[in-house]
């Protein structure tokens, strides 16, 4: 029956919108309103208006997109827990021609992954690293993030994070920026309209400076939602990350073609 | 033929380099060598030591706790190694540093004064060489041109320019053994 | 024949590594092995060859990136030792779980925990019966000379890919450290790019239109999906088991008694039964060189000739469990081993025969 219905529905003189062919037809794992997404679209947008298709070899991590290489249409590989950016340094290494992407999480990429992350990027390996940041642990049922913010309650941390016992949230993406190794470094969004338009530029330009071969990492921050980790919906969640995320993890460039941006 | 030897000193004394020359030599001639070395810390300032076997057969064990020969380089080694050398087997030292001396009288027992050869020889790297040449001449088992070529496979070829003097440093060994019994 | 060289164990599974055409070696220094991953950096392999060597942060890091190479239809490999392979058992179950082939070396020091640096045989169990999560297995190479250091290389990698599966090659501090005549076998030249994706057409090198994509994963979700992967897993180890078990058998024909001793146990049994025989003991060596599959059906066999057993390694009696269920209490077992970085001697191995197995 539904079928039929989207049938009738979708004609081509009905069509305003068509999603990329990088993105296959399975239905998302993710919570409805959750940024992850967003953030497959356009990174697969990218590749494909860059003509990369056929030359891209995206590494998946553990976490909520683990299953990132169900949506999208191009070689993947799924890595252990953190080790994404090592994967990708020995895909590199090995296809120097290749473009080759890490799509990682919070905990894989700022936790558990700290070191594959540090010393890939300070190796300077001609990558790019997604890293969507919505400070909790999502797949494994809400859990304290290495990014969760002082206050925040999550299922390890029900009273709040607190900074005595818990630490304090982590800007792994301002500490990596320090490395020489980091060429191009921003934190972006995609709880608007217009973030999404800047975070679809910043991709861009991440697999850019791969294609041109410009020496180091392209680091591009995703700040998200996590609604049901939240335990929002997700107008909510967007609008408690506008008012609490933002203010700690200020979006925008950082480091651009190696140089630090002043603001 | 197969000979079994250790070789047991002080780190830095080239006992291990001794050995590796010891067992190109025999390779030279077509024979099947092992060279077996402790490992680890004491290879820093402590004591080190290698077992080294030439054989016409196939080496069985590189490890052994029973030699042929042994060639004894500080008092430490002598307390390890002097009861395994096999019953009419030989120990080969230098005394220099040595203060108990070996007392056994079922096996041949020989002395080098290599550290003071090398040293009137105006170099004290070549130390080993004049102790491998005192074993040569107790133990001829690989002839002295094996022995070079031996000796130029171990080393590097910017050091090949050093071969005559470690080719003298053997010959003074082997001019000056000393039996004791 | 090839290029004799004298070297250390570790040296020639460096050499044998370029030889052999392999694309990429991922290491971490440890003792006893470090030799490895030295002797390829100064080598300059990616002008040799140009084969990828990276010192990596970890050796967590470096089975990763095994992972990813491999994924890639690279031949691609790493070395540790005992710590260090405990590090690397997550990524060795996820290439065992993705059917990616590799190749990892062992060369085994004393534990438990940080231990010692002196050899050992103690990594048994976690060679042969997982060491990482899940049902798998990993074929287990174990050499007792340089020269099979050397030759056991291409050998690895030839299983890898026949199976899809990682290999291990489970040597010790004896066997890396020591040094040994070596016939160099000649090189070959590495895989083409063409070459690599015709001889692993399921490699994640970039999705072709006129293909699928490729996914390199050991996640399936659904239970009933994960257990036909296993039980393909399993199809394939009965096959590894029917097709690739190798021992070497010395001095068995006339054999009243058996040391069943792999790696540089071996060598030292085989100092033993020269000794023993000396004595007029009739004692064979059944030396298994496939450690998985382990070769039961050949130890079974020598059972119905001798009248005692005698498994000789440098642990606390891990592989006589394996000899044990081969024999299924038709002679007299028993074990014998130092252990913590203790070399037992030929004598104390003969010893032990007189007094476990002939006297007991």
């Amino acid at each position: 029956m539904r079928d039929e219905i989207l049938k009738e529905l979708v004609q081509p003189d009905n069509l305003v919108y068509s999603k990329t062919e990088l993105m296959t037809d399975k239905t998302l794992s993710y919570c409805p309103g959750c940024g992850h997404g967003t953030a497959h679209r356009i990174t697969m947008e990218v590749i494909e208006e860059l003509g990369l298709w056929e030359d891209t070899i995206g590494i998946a991590p553990v976490g909520c997109s683990v299953l990132a290489y169900e949506f999208m249409n191009i070689d993947m590989q799924q890595a252990a827990h953190g080790r994404a950016p090592a994967v990708a340094t020995a895909i590199k290494r090995c296809w120097p021609d290749k473009i080759v992407f890490t799509y990682q999480g919070d905990g894989d990429l700022a936790a558990i992954g700290t070191a594959e992350t540090l010393h890939a990027i300070n190796r300077g390996e001609n990558i790019v690293i997604i890293f969507v940041n919505n400070g909790i642990y999502g797949m494994t049922g809400g859990q304290m993030a290495p990014t969760t913010l002082l206050g925040m309650k999550s299922s390890t941390s029900p009273y709040g994070r607190d900074e005595a016992t818990m630490g304090n949230p982590l800007k792994i993406t301002e500490l990596i920026s320090q490395l020489p190794g980091a060429y191009f470094v921003t934190r972006q969004a995609v709880h608007t309209p217009a973030t999404v338009r800047k975070t679809k530029k910043a991709i861009r330009m991440a697999f850019q400076n791969q294609m041109d071969k410009k020496g180091g990492v392209s680091f591009v921050e995703i700040v998200s939602n996590c609604n049901s980790g939240w335990k929002m919906t997700p107008v909510q969640s967007n609008q408690w990350l506008i008012e609490n995320m933002l203010p700690f993890y200020p979006l925008g460039d950082i480091k651009i073609n190696g140089e630090f941006i002043n603001k | 033929m197969t000979e079994e030897i250790i070789i047991a000193g002080f780190g830095g004394q080239g006992v291990l380099s001794m050995g590796k020359i010891l067992a190109y030599s025999g390779i030279m001639q077509d024979q099947e060598v092992s060279w077996m070395p402790s490992y680890g810390p004491e290879m820093r300032g402590g004591t080190a030591n290698v077992t080294v076997i030439i054989s016409d057969e196939k080496v069985s064990s590189p490890i052994l706790t029973e030699f042929d020969t042994a060639i004894i380089l500080n008092q430490q080694s002598m307390d390890k190694f002097e009861n395994s050398v096999k019953p009419g087997g030989y120990l080969l030292y230098d005394p220099n540093g040595i203060s108990r001396h070996p007392e056994r009288s079922d096996i041949k027992i020989i002395t080098i004064e290599g550290s003071k050869l090398a040293a009137e020889m105006g170099n004290s790297k070549i130390f080993n060489m004049v102790v491998l040449g005192a074993y040569l001449k107790i133990r001829p088992i690989v002839n002295l041109d094996n022995v070079i070529k031996g000796l130029k496979k171990s080393l590097p070829e910017r050091y090949h320019s050093l071969v005559p003097l470690n080719k003298s440093a053997i010959k003074k060994g082997m001019e000056n053994i000393v039996e004791v019994n | 024949m090839g290029d004799l060289k004298l070297m250390k164990g570790n040296e020639a599974i460096a050499e044998a590594a370029i030889r052999a055409g392999v694309d990429a070696y991922f290491g971490y220094p440890i003792t006893p092995q470090s030799e490895i991953i030295e002797y390829l950096m100064a080598e300059k392999p990616h002008e040799r060859t140009g084969m990828v060597v990276l010192q990596a942060e970890s050796e967590v890091a470096a089975i990763n990136m095994v992972y990813g190479a491999a994924g890639t239809g690279k031949k691609a490999m790493t070395s540790s030792s005992s710590p260090g392979i405990s590090l690397k058992m997550e990524g060795i179950s996820y290439l065992a779980g993705a059917e990616l082939p590799a190749v990892i070396v062992n060369v085994v020091r004393g534990g438990p925990g940080l231990g010692t640096i002196q050899p050992s045989q103690a990594d048994y169990f976690q060679a042969t019966k997982g060491g990482g999560h899940g049902d798998y297995r990993m074929i287990v190479l174990a050499p007792a000379s340089v020269q099979e250091m050397s030759d056991f290389v291409s050998l690895a990698f030839d299983l890898a890919f026949k199976y899809n599966n990682p290999v291990m090659i489970l040597s010790d501090g004896v066997i890396g450290q020591m040094m040994e005549k070596v016939d160099l076998k000649d090189s070959v030249a590495r895989w083409t790019d063409e070459e690599v994706k015709e001889n692993s057409p399921w490699a994640t090198v970039g999705k072709t239109k006129d293909r699928e994509r490729n996914i390199i994963t050991s996640l399936d979700l659904d239970p009933s999906h994960q257990e036909k992967h296993n039980e393909k897993l399993l199809l394939k180890y009965a096959d590894i088991t029917k097709n690739e078990t190798r021992i070497e058998k010395i001095d068995c024909d006339d054999a009243e008694y058996l040391f069943v001793a792999y790696g540089s146990s071996a060598r030292i049994a085989q100092k033993a039964i020269q000794l023993a025989r000396a004595k007029g003991i009739k004692v064979g060596l059944l030396r298994p060189i496939t450690l998985y599959p382990y070769p039961s059906e050949m130890v079974a066999k020598m059972a119905d000739q001798v009248k005692g057993i005698l498994a000789v390694e440098m642990s606390a009696g891990q592989m006589v469990e394996d000899v044990r269920l081969a024999v299924e209490g038709k002679v007299k077992v028993e074990h014998y081993g130092r252990v913590g970085g203790i070399i037992h001697s030929p004598q104390e191995v003969l010893e032990a025969l007189e007094k476990k197995i002939i006297g007991g």
